[in-house]
């Protein structure tokens, strides 16, 4: 399988400060990558730049052969790159149905949006059937609990159909129970998509993940399997052990 | 997903009831505009209600933009002159017959200026009433919302043009009129503009075009593209995220408040005999976003709705109190905006829900 992204020397410096250094980063066509690092390190910063949020100083991004330089946000979005946030943006006006038909509509003409939406399209009725939202379809999406608006973020994310999904730390603060649920919904979803995941979590990454790569101070530390990664002394040292200092403990298998 | 699922669905109320207390609603609004108050009201009053129903035109494009969108805009005056200009220019040429109108001659105007020509002809003065204003704001709109420009910034820039325009206008007192605008016309269509009959079927005419626009603006808000407005106006950076073009969402939007606050300039100016850069210059523009606030932004109904009543306070304070009016709209405005952000509209739908749970229990 061909390489799906393609990110060379990427750099990016925030008012001195190299947030990114120097990343080469490839996923190859139904991919499903694990992307870990402490706090810090620039796993969100190098999605925004993959989607277009901020601006790389040095360095390219290609999707599927083709540069994305100078191709703003929902240009990106319409070759098929998704992402969700860290902290989940939904629109709190909105009911979750329309938030998910909003996120599947953009490929429709601009006049075709005047007309009002008729019934539950598809592709919005499997999102929520997905997302388990379907009996909150009706109710403004301000309503919902935290994972709930997670949920909804995913769910959108899904009615948009992309090729390449982009997820910052899905389960954060999820139970148990919603991180398995998720674990297994992202799996389904790589069977035929490519995915990048940033996670923390440690158990989560062993039960779901296949390749990770571990991001430190901007710069890739390594990549490999979960094993050779969770047995790599450079990434115990710099992550495992930061993790333990700061007292995370669902970080530590 | 327990969590989820353990959660009880709350019923939605059926919306066909809800949408067909709207239309009844509607309808006998529409039926009190124009049946009864051409009835009830002398000439006068009826003039002064058309004169209203003009502003509520543009308030419903206010409306639109700002309690949907997001735009504060505090220039709609520029449309509504573009609109009102468009119109004067057509009624002094058609009273002037082939020579030059009355105040190019008093200004030592000796050729008609080019600019005016095609105002001869009213199949394109009319087209213009539509077509400047839809051009100006795609134009601006394209220029403003692609380089991000918003919130305070932009309600500065709307500001700062319905100053320009005034500038503009009396500074070219040849071409414009100067301060005291396009006043003076005697002939309508064919109809004396001053007689009654004319007067009242201008005011038929307003109201309709207010109902027909509020139906098309109705629609537009209840549409896939009103969702999306409002998921620009609270999350603009996260629609990007879903495909979409903010910015374009945003330019069509604006440029449709335009027109209609073009439309209504159009109208205003045989209804109330003129206009002049002092009808929209900055106060008048921001007049009508203080009443878009008063009746509540997030509703159409909210904004034609202040726009009326601020219009009737406006008359009955200007006549009994003069100095005060202007102090007594700012603390409005603040008082509405911390106190009651929704509006009359929120507020009667806040006592209404009250009598009915007082009602039920
Ligand atoms: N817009 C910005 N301006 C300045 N500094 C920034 C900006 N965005 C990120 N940074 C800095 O870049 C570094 C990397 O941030 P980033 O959010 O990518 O980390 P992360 O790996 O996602 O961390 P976390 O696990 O906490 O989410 C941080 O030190 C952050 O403070
Ligand atoms: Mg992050």
């Amino acid at each position: 399988m061909s390489a799906l992204l393609e990110v060379r020397d990427l750099s990016v410096v925030f008012d001195g400060f190299r947030a990114i250094d120097g990343v080469d980063f490839t996923v190859r066509e139904g991919e499903l990558r694990f992307l870990i690092g402490p706090n810090g390190a620039g796993k969100t910063t190098l999605i925004d730049i993959i989607t277009g949020l901020t601006r790389p100083t040095t360095g390219t991004v290609s999707f599927d052969g083709q540069s994305l330089a100078g191709k703003r946000e929902h240009e990106r979005v319409r070759l098929g790159i998704g992402r969700t946030f860290q902290t989940s943006v939904v629109f709190e006006e909105l009911t979750v149905l329309e938030n998910l038909d909003l996120a599947a509509s953009f490929r429709r003409p601009l006049l075709s949006l005047l007309a009002r939406r008729n019934g539950v399209s598809e592709t919005v009725q499997r999102a929520l059937e997905t997302t388990g939202l379907t009996e909150l379809a009706a109710r403004k999406a301000g309503v919902l609990s935290h994972g709930q608006r997670q949920w909804l973020e995913i769910g959108m994310l899904i009615a948009q159909g992309p090729r390449l999904l982009l997820l910052d730390e899905p389960v954060a603060g999820m139970s148990g129970d919603e991180r398995s649920r998720t674990g297994e919904l992202l799996t389904s979803i790589a069977k035929d998509h490519t995915v990048i995941v940033i996670e923390h979590d440690m158990e989560f990454l062993r039960r779901y993940a296949s390749q990770v790569t571990v991001l430190h101070e901007g710069k890739v530390l390594m990549e490999g399997s979960v094993e050779e990664v969770r047995a790599d002394p450079r990434v115990q040292e710099v992550y495992l052990g930061r993790a333990r200092e700061e007292a995370a403990h669902d970080v530590v298998s | 997903m327990t969590a989820v699922l353990e959660k009880k669905p709350v019923q939605v109320a059926p919306k066909e009831p809800r949408r067909w207390k709207g239309a009844a609603l509607f309808a006998a609004v529409a039926v009190v505009a124009l049946v009864v108050m051409p009835l009830v009201l002398e000439p006068f009053r009826l003039g002064l209600l058309a004169k209203y129903l003009c502003y509520a035109i543009v308030a419903l494009g206010i409306g639109l933009a700002w309690g949907q969108g997001g735009m504060l805009t505090l220039g709609q005056g520029v449309f509504f002159g573009l609109g009102g200009y468009a119109m004067g220019m057509y009624l002094k040429l058609n009273d002037a017959g082939g020579d030059l109108p009355d105040f190019m001659v008093w200004s030592g105007v000796e050729q008609l200026p080019a600019l005016w020509a095609p105002f001869r002809n009213p199949v394109l003065a009319l087209a213009m009433v539509v077509l400047v204003p839809l051009v100006v704001a795609a134009l601006l709109g394209t220029l403003v919302f692609r380089q991000r420009v918003r919130g305070a910034y932009f309600a500065i820039l709307t500001q700062a043009l319905a100053a320009a325009m005034v500038i503009l206008l009396v500074g070219q007192q040849g071409l414009t009129g100067g301060t005291n605008g396009l006043t003076n016309f005697f002939d309508f269509f064919g109809n004396d503009i001053s007689a009654e009959s004319t007067q009242r079927g201008l005011y038929l005419t307003v109201a309709i075009v207010l109902g027909v626009l509020y139906l098309a603006a109705w629609q537009l808000v209840r549409s896939r593209f009103g969702r999306l407005l409002l998921a620009v106006r609270d999350g603009e950076d996260r629609v990007r995220f879903l495909g979409y073009n903010p910015a374009t969402v945003k330019t069509i939007t604006f440029t449709i408040s335009a027109v209609m606050a073009g439309i209504a300039g159009a109208l205003f100016v045989p209804v109330v005999g003129i206009i002049s850069p002092a009808l929209l210059g900055v106060v008048p523009s921001l007049e009508l976003v203080v009443a878009v606030a008063v009746g509540g932004r997030f509703a159409l109904a909210g904004a034609v709705l202040g726009a009326v009543v601020m219009g009737y306070a406006k008359t009955y304070f200007s006549e009994e109190l003069p100095d005060a009016w202007l102090y007594l709209q700012g603390a409005l405005f603040i008082l509405v905006m911390t106190l009651a952000p929704k509006g009359i509209v929120g507020v009667a739908g806040a006592l209404r829900d009250r009598f009915r749970k007082e009602a039920a229990a």
